[in-house]
C-alpha cells in the first residue's frame, strides 16, 4: 500500500500537523518507503492468530477506587506556556 | 576515572575520596570534555555539588548503600523534579517537571549523585542520536562516527568517563546499539522489570527503562537500585526481584546459549561475524554449551516494529498540544492554530513522520490492515523466542550489523537507519530483556555482543557477561576521543 500526498494532507490534519507544500513530496516519499519496508505483513494470512498487545501478554493491573493524589493544580499549571486565575489560556473558541 | 563502582564504594569509605572529590572531577572533565562529544544537554553542579555533600554525610554515619556519592548520569527523557526535561525535542526545551521519574527517585534514595541529563534522540526515536534539537553526539572512539541512539549521550557519556554510569530507555535497540558503539556494557530489562513513571512515553508498549555502565558488576549494582514493583506504573511488574549483584561470580560451566541461524548468516559482515565467534569461543572455553537453533520468525520484526511503535508514538504525542505544558507557537489565530502550529514547530522531522505513519495505520480503513496484523505478527515472534526458550537459557546474536557508522551517513534514509536495528527490536516486541556487552574491535570502533533471556532472567545475563569479563578486557580499553580513531 501506498499513499498519495493528498491522503497524507489529511493524515497530517488528523495529527494536527502542517505538511507545508514545499515538504509534502519528499514526506510522502519517505512514508512510502517505510509502507513499503512494512508492506509483506499484508501478504500474510494471520487470520487465525489473535493479536498481541502487552509483550508479555499480560492485562494491565486495575487499582482500587480511592482518592490518592491531592490537588496539584499551582505545580502544574506554573510549567503552563499561558495560565491565568488557575485556568489554561487558550485562544477565544466560541466568537 | 576508569573505577568500577565497588572500587569507588570501598575508597569513599576507606576516606581515600569524597563524594564531593568525585563529582568536582567528573563536573571538570564534563567542561573539558564535552565540548567534542556533545553527551549532555544540562549539566547541573550546583544540585550534584548538594547531593554529593549529603553522601558524604551518609557515607560518614551508617551503613549507605553501593551507590551513595557515586556520579551519574541521566538520560534526559526521564522527569527530574525542578531540572530541565527536554527529551532531545524543542517541544520541551524549557519544561521543568514538577515530580521525579520512580528510576530517578530511587537513584537519589541509594545516594547516587545526578551529574546532568544526556543527549538522546528526540524522544527516544533514532538510532544515531543525530535526531536531538540539542544537535548531535560524537563517538569517543571516533568523532566522525555517531554514538548510536537513542541513548547515545549516556553511552558517549560512559565510554569517555564523563559520568561512572548512566540511565537508558530501549524502545527498538536505544540502550543496546549505543552500548555497542561505545564499547559499554547496556541492560535493557525484561518488560515491567524498571517503572515508566516519569519516563516519558515513546511507544508504551516498548519502552523499557535501563543501565549503561562500563561492565556486567556495574549494571547489576544499578539494576538492584532501580528495579522493583511500583504502584504507580500500571505496567510494573510484582514479579519478584533478585540481588542481581550477588548472583555473579556462579561459573557459566553448563550454560545453554543458542546461536539462531536467522542472525549468524551470510547477510552478517564478514568481519563481525569473525569478532563474535570468537567471543562466542570464550563462553564455550568457560563452560557454555553453544546449540544452534531457529528464530523462524525474524523477518517478521522490523515490519512489526515499525507499525506498532509509531502507532503507539502517534497517541502518545498527541498530548503536546501547546495549551498544558511545551512549546507553543506565537500569535495564534485560533485552537487549531495553536494545536497545529505548536506541534510542526516543536517537533522535528523524524518525530513528525513518526507521527504521521502512527497516524495513518491506526486510521479508519487501515487500522487491521497494518496495527491488527502487526499484532498478530508479534505473537508469532514472541512464541518463536519462548519456543527457543525452551531449548537454551540465552540467546547470543550480534548487538548491531556493523561497528558505529559515520554521521550523516543515514540521515537522507530513514529506512536503512531502521535496518540499523535488525537484531534488536525483537526482543522489545516479546517483552524480553537484553544485554550488550563490548566483544571487540572493528578497526577501531567497538562492536557488541547481545545475550537474550527469558523473561525476568536479568541474572543470567549479568552473569554471563560478568564471566566473560573476567577473562577479556575488551570492557577494559577506553576511547581517545579522536577523530579517525587514528588514537
Amino acid at each position: 500500500m501506498s499513499v498519495t500526498t493528498r491522503q497524507l494532507a489529511e493524515v497530517a490534519t488528523l495529527a494536527r500537523l502542517q505538511l507545508r507544500a514545499e515538504q509534502a513530496e519528499s514526506v510522502t516519499r519517505s512514508i512510502n518507503e517505510i509502507l513499503g519496508l512494512v508492506d509483506q505483513l499484508q501478504a500474510l494470512d494471520l487470520q487465525q492468530v489473535a493479536p498481541m498487545a502487552h509483550p508479555r501478554d499480560e492485562v494491565q493491573r486495575m487499582r482500587t477506587d480511592e482518592v490518592t493524589e491531592t490537588n496539584q493544580r499551582a505545580a502544574f499549571q506554573a510549567v503552563a506556556p499561558a495560565a491565568d486565575e488557575g485556568l489554561y489560556v487558550v485562544p477565544p473558541v466560541i466568537e | 576515572m576508569t573505577q568500577s563502582i565497588r572500587s569507588l564504594a570501598s575508597d569513599l569509605r576507606q576516606g581515600k575520596t569524597s563524594a564531593v572529590e568525585l563529582t568536582q572531577d567528573y563536573l571538570q572533565r564534563i567542561q573539558q570534555l564535552d565540548g567534542q562529544l556533545n553527551s549532555y544537554i544540562t549539566v547541573a553542579p550546583e544540585r550534584a555539588l548538594a547531593q554529593a555533600q549529603a553522601a558524604d554525610d551518609r557515607l560518614s554515619k551508617a551503613d549507605a548503600p553501593l551507590l551513595c556519592g557515586i556520579p551519574i548520569a541521566h538520560k534526559d527523557i526521564f522527569c527530574t523534579r525542578d531540572l530541565t526535561t527536554t527529551c532531545g525535542s524543542k517541544m520541551l526545551a524549557n519544561f521543568v517537571p514538577p515530580y521525579n521519574a520512580t528510576v530517578v527517585e530511587r537513584m537519589d534514595a541509594n545516594g547516587a549523585v545526578t551529574l546532568g541529563k544526556t543527549n538522546c534522540d528526540e524522544f527516544a526515536m533514532g538510532s544515531s542520536n543525530e535526531n536531538s534539537f540539542f544537535g548531535a553526539v560524537k563517538n569517543p572512539w571516533d568523532l566522525n562516527c555517531v554514538p548510536g541512539g537513542s541513548s547515545g549521550g549516556s553511552a558517549a557519556a560512559v565510554a569517555a568517563a564523563l559520568c561512572v554510569a548512566a540511565t537508558g530507555t530501549d524502545t527498538g535497540g536505544s540502550i543496546r546499539q549505543p552500548a555497542a558503539f561505545c564499547g559499554i556494557t547496556g541492560l535493557k530489562p525484561t518488560y515491567g522489570r524498571v517503572s515508566r513513571l516519569g519516563m516519558v512515553a515513546y511507544a508504551s508498549s516498548l519502552d523499557q527503562g535501563g543501565v549503561m555502565a562500563k561492565s556486567a558488576d556495574d549494571c547489576a549494582i544499578l539494576l538492584e537500585a532501580m528495579a522493583g514493583f511500583d504502584p504507580k506504573d500500571s505496567t510494573s511488574s510484582e514479579h519478584a526481584t533478585t540481588r542481581y549483584s550477588e548472583q555473579l561470580s556462579t561459573p557459566i560451566a553448563g550454560l545453554r546459549i543458542g546461536l539462531p541461524r536467522q542472525y549468524f548468516n551470510d547477510q552478517l559482515d564478514t568481519k563481525m561475524s569473525g569478532l563474535l565467534q570468537d567471543a562466542l569461543r570464550e563462553l564455550e572455553r568457560l563452560g557454555a554449551q553453544l546449540i544452534d537453533i531457529d528464530l523462524q520468525q525474524t523477518g517478521l520484526a522490523i515490519p512489526a516494529y515499525y507499525i506498532i511503535a509509531p502507532a503507539e508514538a502517534s497517541t502518545n504525542l498527541s498530548r503536546y498540544d501547546g495549551v498544558r505544558y511545551g512549546y507553543r507557537c506565537s500569535d495564534p489565530k485560533d485552537l487549531q492554530d495553536l494545536y497545529v502550529r505548536s506541534r510542526s514547530e516543536g517537533f522535528g522531522a523524524e518525530v513528525q513522520r513518526r507521527i504521521l505513519v502512527g497516524t495513518y495505520a491506526l486510521s479508519s480503513g487501515y487500522y487491521d490492515a497494518y496495527y491488527g496484523q502487526a499484532q498478530r505478527a508479534r505473537r508469532l515472534i514472541a512464541q518463536d523466542f519462548a519456543k527457543a526458550f525452551a531449548q537454551v537459557d540465552v540467546i547470543a546474536s550480534p548487538t548491531t550489523p556493523g561497528p558505529a557508522f559515520g554521521l550523516n551517513d543515514k540521515t537522507q534514509d530513514p529506512v536503512a537507519m531502521y535496518l540499523e536495528d535488525i537484531y534488536t527490536l525483537a526482543v522489545n516486541l516479546a517483552g524480553l530483556p537484553g544485554l550488550s556487552m563490548p566483544a571487540g574491535f572493528y578497526d577501531h570502533r567497538p562492536v557488541g555482543l547481545q545475550l537474550l533471556g527469558n523473561h525476568f532472567d536479568e541474572a543470567t545475563l549479568l552473569r554471563t557477561a560478568h564471566q566473560y569479563q573476567q577473562t577479556t578486557d575488551w570492557h577494559t580499553q577506553r576511547p581517545g576521543l579522536i577523530a579517525g580513531g587514528d588514537a
